[in-house]
């Protein structure tokens, strides 16, 4: 019977038990701890096994799916197989790894937009978007959460690191002119990624609910209120029979001030619908850079005679 | 000389990323154009010797026979990727311990900010409303704004520059783009952070904020200086003013567009609906600077007044 226990990989308690049951005395005791110091072994070997060689176990081949070794296949494979990492390609171009020519600004705008998401679901566990205690989170987050000055801060400015980021990658797209053919649609999506970058920017910026938050949403909002045709003091906006009750401002705002609905709209903006939106936006300008050739360079140079003629429209 | 005005207004927490913008910026059109500069020699270098053409691997970067043309990603990007990662959660971590963000009092819609302002990368469209009313500077510029920059790829019909830097191959639209972004956008973000002050009057920095400082200037409109009283004779007139303007830049961006031997080769290229949409983009983003000498030189408030609309 202990035999059997330690082949199972069983613990020795099981061996105790049955011993336990049985006619007792010190034959059978000799016979238990014989046992339990066999299965003592083996765990021990299986062990040093397991530690010696991680990847020949099961679990780690149930995750990893594929074996790793030093060869360019397996290099590959180890970019292509991984779920995180499949959205570059296995290899690059030589020249593009360097700093110089991206800049990285493209890349680091992502990490600090997933670094503004963590940062923002944790700054979310201790805010109300509501009037009456919205500005008491903030300070209660401020002084008596732990880390959540830090917290707050690093939402801050991260926000404000990811506007200048993003323009910056922009700059880079439009002096490397990568957003000629065939790259010019994914110059779009990246305009409107900028713009959506702007919004979630501007839409946080009430919801501390302060001073500064509530006047620079009025500045911002009382523009709105002057849309053309759709504003009631633009032009032909009266004409149209739009008031302070029905135009486009009162749609932003939830009201015909900036007040609890306003928040309540902010916050929904900011935390939920634009992120969204500029996710799948996101998604597909990953997508595009991959089908589009990957990145634009450095290409060799092209000289002015080898200008090829425009195609027909 | 107020230094310690000058030192309220940078170290205001928000401001801190118009100080970094003012590094930032001219740091990396340095380092793109650098770039650009050098890869022009090459290009000069090419043009004039068609046999090196052939045989040159026309880059900059160092470059060896026998060099594979690709590495792999793993782990000589992703290497780069994980250390910038770090970098910038670094630098993040740093900038939030050592700088605490803005809190101010609760709000109050009884209490005015003076000066009251939008977050920074919005004070261009702020400064703007100086020259414009609203609906101009808040709505229809911005969204010809988001628009034109859309449009650049489709308008663009120089097919050299594209995954390089070079400025000689590209001197119109890179001239374009850099007084688009850093003379209006940036510069006009910098002048309503660090310049404007209470009731959005103009402090050179280093001068003292003033809060009963008081203006006695008269902005007049375009017609009034013409004499022209009625309202008829004033949207007349101010719709040929503006059909001169538009007339006057669209000639001058057309002079700029064929000026010389190489430009006059891509506007050939150019479909008539490109030329067209170019124009009115860059015709529309002139106004800008117009309307601002305008008003800084002549005090003109508008130059086309009708019941429904001034511009």
């Amino acid at each position: 019977m202990p035999e059997t226990n330690g082949h199972n990989g069983q613990p020795p308690a099981g061996g105790a038990n049955s011993g336990g049951d049985g006619n007792g005395g010190g034959g059978k005791l000799a016979n238990v701890i014989a046992g339990a110091k066999a299965v003592h072994a083996k765990a021990h070997e299986e062990l040093k096994e397991t530690l010696k060689a991680p990847e020949k176990t099961d679990v780690w081949k149930s995750v990893l799916r594929v074996k790793h070794d030093e060869t360019p296949r397996s290099r590959a494979l180890g970019v292509l197989s991984n779920v995180f990492l499949h959205l570059h390609p296995a290899k690059i171009n030589r020249d593009a790894v360097a700093y110089k020519y991206t800049w990285g600004m493209g890349g680091m705008t992502f990490y600090v937009y997933i670094t503004l998401v963590f940062t923002g679901t944790l700054l979310m566990f201790y805010y109300h978007p509501s009037k009456v205690v919205a500005f008491r989170d903030i300070l209660y987050l401020e002084n008596d959460v732990p880390f959540g000055k830090l917290l707050r801060n690093m939402h801050r400015w991260g926000a404000h690191l990811m506007v200048i980021m993003v323009e910056l990658h922009m700059f880079r797209v439009f002096l490397t002119g990568s957003y000629k053919k065939p790259r010019e649609f994914n110059w779009v999506v990246g305009v409107l990624l900028l713009v959506l970058t702007l919004l979630l920017s501007f839409t946080g910026y009430l919801l501390p609910d302060d001073q500064l938050g509530f006047w620079a949403v009025t500045v911002g909002t009382n523009m709105a209120r002057a849309t053309p045709l759709l504003g009631h003091a633009g032009p032909f906006g009266p004409q149209l029979g739009m008031t302070p009750f029905n135009d486009v401002r009162f749609g932003l705002l939830g009201g015909s001030i900036v007040d609890s609905n306003a928040l309540l709209r902010a916050y929904i903006w900011h935390c939920v619908a634009i992120p969204i939106i500029a996710s799948l936006f996101m998604i597909v300008h990953f997508w595009r850079v991959r089908k589009d050739g990957g990145i634009s360079g450095p290409a060799p140079v092209q000289l002015e005679r080898e200008m090829k003629e425009p195609r027909k429209l | 000389m107020d230094l310690h005005q000058l030192w309220t207004i940078l170290s205001t927490p928000d401001n801190v990323p118009i100080v970094l913008l003012l590094f930032v910026v001219p740091f990396y059109t340095w380092y793109g154009l650098r770039q650009a500069f050098a890869n022009d020699r090459l290009i000069a270098e090419l043009e004039a010797n068609p046999e090196m053409a052939k045989t040159h691997h026309r880059k900059v970067q160092p470059y060896k026979q026998g060099w594979a043309k690709e590495v792999h990603v793993w782990p000589y990007l992703l290497r780069i990727e994980f250390l910038a990662a770090i970098i910038v959660t670094v630098i993040l971590i740093v900038w939030s311990i050592t700088l605490n963000a803005p809190l101010e009092e609760p709000s109050n819609p009884t209490l005015t900010m003076n000066p009251s302002k939008a977050p920074w990368y919005f004070l261009g469209l702020q400064e703007m409303l100086v020259y414009f009313d609203p609906w101009m500077a808040g709505v229809v510029m911005p969204s010809l704004i988001i628009i034109g920059l859309m449009a650049i790829p489709y308008i663009d019909a120089n097919p050299l520059g594209n995954g390089y830097y070079t400025f000689k191959q590209r001197k119109f639209s890179i001239l374009t783009f850099i007084f688009g972004f850093i003379v209006l956008w940036v510069s006009m973000i910098v002048i309503g952070t660090l310049i404007r002050g209470p009731g959005w009057m103009w402090f050179w920095p280093g001068t003292t904020w003033d809060h009963n400082r008081l203006i006695f200037e008269v902005n007049r409109d375009l017609p009034d200086i013409f004499g022209i009283t009625g309202r008829i004779g004033k949207i007349v007139f101010g719709a040929i003013v503006i059909a001169l303007y538009v007339a006057a830049a669209a000639l001058l961006i057309h002079k700029l567009i064929t000026r010389t031997e190489f430009n006059r080769k891509i506007y050939k290229r150019m479909s008539v609906l490109q030329y067209v949409v170019m124009q009115t983009f860059l015709v529309i983003m002139l106004s800008l600077p117009v309307k601002i000498l305008a008003r800084q030189l002549f005090r003109i408030k508008y130059v086309w007044v009708t019941p429904w609309f001034n511009i």
